[in-house]
């Protein structure tokens, strides 16, 4: 089967074919998307969640110091109910965010910007640890990754792994040099956390693959030191808690100079992020998320060194991408995660996004929140920080498929009234790329739900 | 409704390679009456927490406030070392004899400290100090391949998680109890139709609609659930299951982070023992993690990725109320790399000579197929 461009940029890069929006001409319509993608005001700032945390903390206080002047230790209710009241409204942020993220998926001219978002933000994940930072996971995704999508890499870095959301889900604002002088004044002992060095080399730049150490690890968390994020302050880089001396990290020195200043770490990561073991572990993610669980080693050669020669640009990358044979050739051998698939579905749907934004709290948890956890991806929540699992076999497992398929038949009429006809369905969700098996069984459902069910359910919806 | 159709036309589990058709779902052709759960401690435990060395003097120096033996609430074992507090419900089964760990213990993985090339090396099974490239079945599954009389049935991957030491050649079930497949006759007819020529949706399906009969436990969470429905198979014909317990990640507070993740495995411990009734006595339950935490508590009140470790056995099948291993010592020139508890022990070798007593497999078996390369050693003698 020959896919022209269009259907195979929309289905393999973009969140899918639509009945309303055409599929991407070529190559430029599909980097326009990503440009128009990026350049979307943020939806949460991270200023703003900030506030919000540090509110949050406030009436958490407030709470507890009611509690302590009651006498008898029980929260009086005037506390109690604006402690719960604010925590409710963090947490509908974050349940917001996603409703809008399906929504702009659904009806973006093609959907690869989003899907970068998606990808990028699964790269550098985050979880917020408590309600008081689930607006700083949001303005995460909108300020360190979706500004940098089409940008340099070492730009995207430098964001994601100063941001709060990173330095408080990755231990760095625990991290203080234990012979700084902020550690020598101290009573309580204070140290070294090296979560975020490590994962930053393991996960975020070279890759566990690369030829690096403990004592790599060691002292790049020494040279992170520094960087904190304090709920009740601007700046995110405390000269007084870094650990003095230069440091060596793959074998290059940064800092040591007094007073330290943050420009030394955000060198290094510059560094980072043109090293040719972060160009190849980031040309292998690319083509493993993108196109195939075992992409042809031609494409990941081509994208390492489109990565090298453009010092990390990424639309250069994605260029390389977009144009390669490979794409094609391993037509459908990705499965679309399960926000990717609840997405792709509501596009194909031509969901309305006024109705999609109306959803209360209760309705989206019974459509999108819970249906993601028990489809085995939980908004916000990947188990590590390494994200989601790329592998087919990851997603297609008996009980996943079940919720899938639960999905497909039960929610869809509660997003779209009427439903259409499931063969007309058929075409407006997969083109031409249906299988016999699927043409032959969609007209033989006994209701136009399990038509339309059967469609999304299918092997081909599922896959890209 | 058609689901021997369902059933005929495509493999039960998720092993796609394997070969359906020959799947004989039959209660006669059980391997034995023992049962193993396999549960992954997925995070990095940290061992000297759990199973605190309360008697080696170097303790107290090296950990401030953390594991802080009898004296902090953990319950004595055996004079040396401490079981933590929160893990006190489990008491009962240690004074019964139901109930023992291993000190000491590591996979061969060394030096990156990473979880998921330590998960992925814990649940392959494999030699070598890093991740074993393309490696893709995990030891259950090679124990299943040499077991006589194995069907899909027999082992169970429970929960949402993906279990790698599940994964290969040897067909699976795998369900969740949160999960259900609730579909018109016609349209399962229909879903098989249309999964006909894909192997990975076609055996998905068919097993969830194998699962999707048995179920029990709707709705309900936690690692207790899992165990609660784990045991519900293995009251029929599984015998072997493995499901997964996060959250041991305590790089800070790990008072609280170590205490949350210790009560999911206390009540998934006690659901197996309800749950499995007479079974029980027949059951060994090891519950592993990918390494050990550093000995040093870090300037957060938690502590950083490790070497060595512990991990815990329990069931009527155990010879409990013991700490098995050879104790390493906390003190001067007895840390590996003067920062994590030495391995003296390699922590493939417990479920291998469980295998050796539970399904009657031989040491050359286990050496060269179920865990390649791994040096048995002398029996340990933990079976009951």
């Amino acid at each position: 089967m020959t896919i022209p461009f269009p259907e195979l940029a929309a289905i393999r890069l973009g969140t899918g074919l639509s009945p309303r929006l055409a599929p991407p001409p070529d190559p430029a319509a599909v980097l326009a998307d990503a440009a128009a993608a990026a350049a979307r005001p943020p939806h949460v700032t991270t200023a703003d969640a900030q506030t919000a945390h540090r509110e949050f903390s406030r009436l958490s206080r407030a709470r507890n110091e009611a509690a302590k002047a009651a006498g008898d230790g029980k929260v009086p209710e005037a506390e109690a109910q604006a402690f719960k009241d604010y925590r409710k409204s963090l947490f509908q942020v974050s349940e917001g965010f996603l409703t809008l993220r399906l929504a702009q998926c659904a009806a973006a001219p093609v959907g690869f910007g989003e899907r970068l978002v998606q990808f990028w933000a699964d790269h550098f994940t985050v979880r917020p640890s408590g309600p008081g930072l689930h607006p700083m996971a949001v303005a995460f995704v909108e300020e360190a990754i979706r500004p940098n999508i089409t940008g340099r890499f070492g730009d995207m870095l430098k964001a994601a792994a100063t941001h709060p959301a990173m330095l408080s889900f990755l231990d760095q604002n625990r991290s203080i040099g234990p012979r700084s002088p902020a550690a020598v004044r101290s009573r309580q002992p204070l140290g070294l956390n090296e979560n975020l060095a490590r994962e930053i080399l393991e996960l975020h730049s070279v890759g566990v693959g690369a030829d690096y150490t403990q004592e790599d690890v060691r002292s790049l968390a020494k040279l992170l030191t520094g960087l904190n994020y304090e709920p009740g302050e601007e700046r995110r880089f405390f000269p007084a808690r870094v650990e003095p001396g230069p440091d060596v990290v793959l074998g290059r020195s940064y800092g040591g100079t007094r007073p330290p200043q943050l420009d030394h770490i955000l060198e290094a990561l510059d560094d980072l992020a043109i090293r040719p073991e972060t160009a190849r572990h980031l040309a292998s993610k690319i083509a493993t998320h993108f196109v195939s669980d075992t992409p042809e080693p031609g494409l990941v050669d081509a994208l390492a060194a489109e990565w090298t020669a453009g010092g990390g640009d990424l639309s250069r990358v994605y260029a390389v991408l977009i144009d390669h044979p490979a794409l094609a050739r391993q037509f459908r051998e990705k499965i679309r995660q399960p926000f990717d698939f609840i997405a792709a579905a509501l596009r194909a749907l031509d969901a309305d996004p006024a109705r999609l934004a109306g959803l209360g709290p209760k309705a989206r948890r019974r459509v999108f929140l819970g249906p993601l956890d028990r489809m085995g991806q939980p908004w916000l929540a990947a188990s590590g920080p390494d994200g989601w699992p790329e592998a087919a076999g990851a997603w297609i497992r008996p009980q996943l498929l079940a919720e899938r398929i639960d999905w497909v038949m039960n929610i869809p009429q509660q997003l779209t009234e009427p439903l259409p006809d499931p063969r007309t369905f058929l075409q407006a969700a997969l083109g031409d790329t249906a299988g016999a098996g699927l043409v032959q069984a969609v007209p033989r459902a006994e209701s136009i739900r399990e038509g339309v069910g059967l469609v999304l359910a299918s092997a081909e919806f599922n896959r890209r | 409704m058609n689901r021997r159709g369902f059933l005929r036309g495509a493999l039960i589990g998720c092993s796609a390679a394997a070969m359906p058709w020959l799947t004989p779902v039959s209660l006669a052709a059980v391997p034995g009456e023992g049962r193993l759960v396999v549960i992954v401690l997925r995070g990095a435990m940290d061992g000297l927490d759990v199973v605190q060395p309360w008697g080696d003097p170097a303790l107290r120096s090296l950990r401030a406030t953390l594991s802080a033996g009898p004296e902090g609430g953990a319950h004595d074992l055996d004079g040396f070392f401490a079981l933590h507090p929160a893990l006190g419900d489990l008491m009962p089964l240690w004074r019964a004899g139901e109930l023992s760990f291993a000190h000491a213990v590591s996979t061969p993985y060394r030096n990156k400290r990473s979880h998921f090339d330590g998960q992925d090396l814990l649940e392959a099974g494999l030699p070598g100090d890093g991740p074993v490239p393309g490696a893709q079945d995990g030891w259950l599954n090679r124990l299943l391949q040499v077991v006589p009389g194995t069907t899909a049935g027999t082992a169970w991957s429970v929960g949402n998680q993906q279990m790698l030491v599940l994964n290969g050649e040897a067909p699976v079930s795998s369900w969740s109890p949160e999960a259900d497949l609730a579909v018109s006759p016609q349209a399962r007819m229909l879903l098989e139709r249309i999964y006909e020529d894909d192997p990975l949706f076609a055996g998905a399906a068919a097993g969830a609609v194998a699962a999707d009969d048995l179920d029990g436990g709707e709705g309900e969470r936690g690692a207790a659930a899992l165990a609660a429905y784990a045991a519900a198979r293995l009251n029929e014909e599984a015998r072997i299951a493995s499901f997964s317990i996060n959250g041991w990640d305590s790089h800070g507070q790990q008072q609280q982070v170590i205490g949350t993740a210790l009560k999911q495995l206390g009540a998934a411990i006690l659901a197996l023992r309800e749950g499995l009734g007479r079974n029980w006595d027949r059951t060994v339950v090891m519950a592993v993690t990918e390494f050990g935490r550093t000995v040093r508590q870090n300037g957060n009140a938690g502590t950083d990725h490790g070497t060595g470790g512990a991990m815990l056995m329990a069931g009527g099948g155990v010879r409990g109320g013991r700490v098995f291993g050879d104790w390493p010592g906390l003190g001067e020139g007895q840390l590996y790399q003067d920062r994590d508890l030495m391995p003296t022990g390699d922590v493939r070798s417990y479920p291998a000579w469980a295998m050796a007593g539970l399904f009657g497999l031989d040491r050359g078996t286990l050496e060269r197929v179920v865990f390649p390369g791994l040096d048995l050693g002398r029996d340990p003698g933990i079976l009951a």
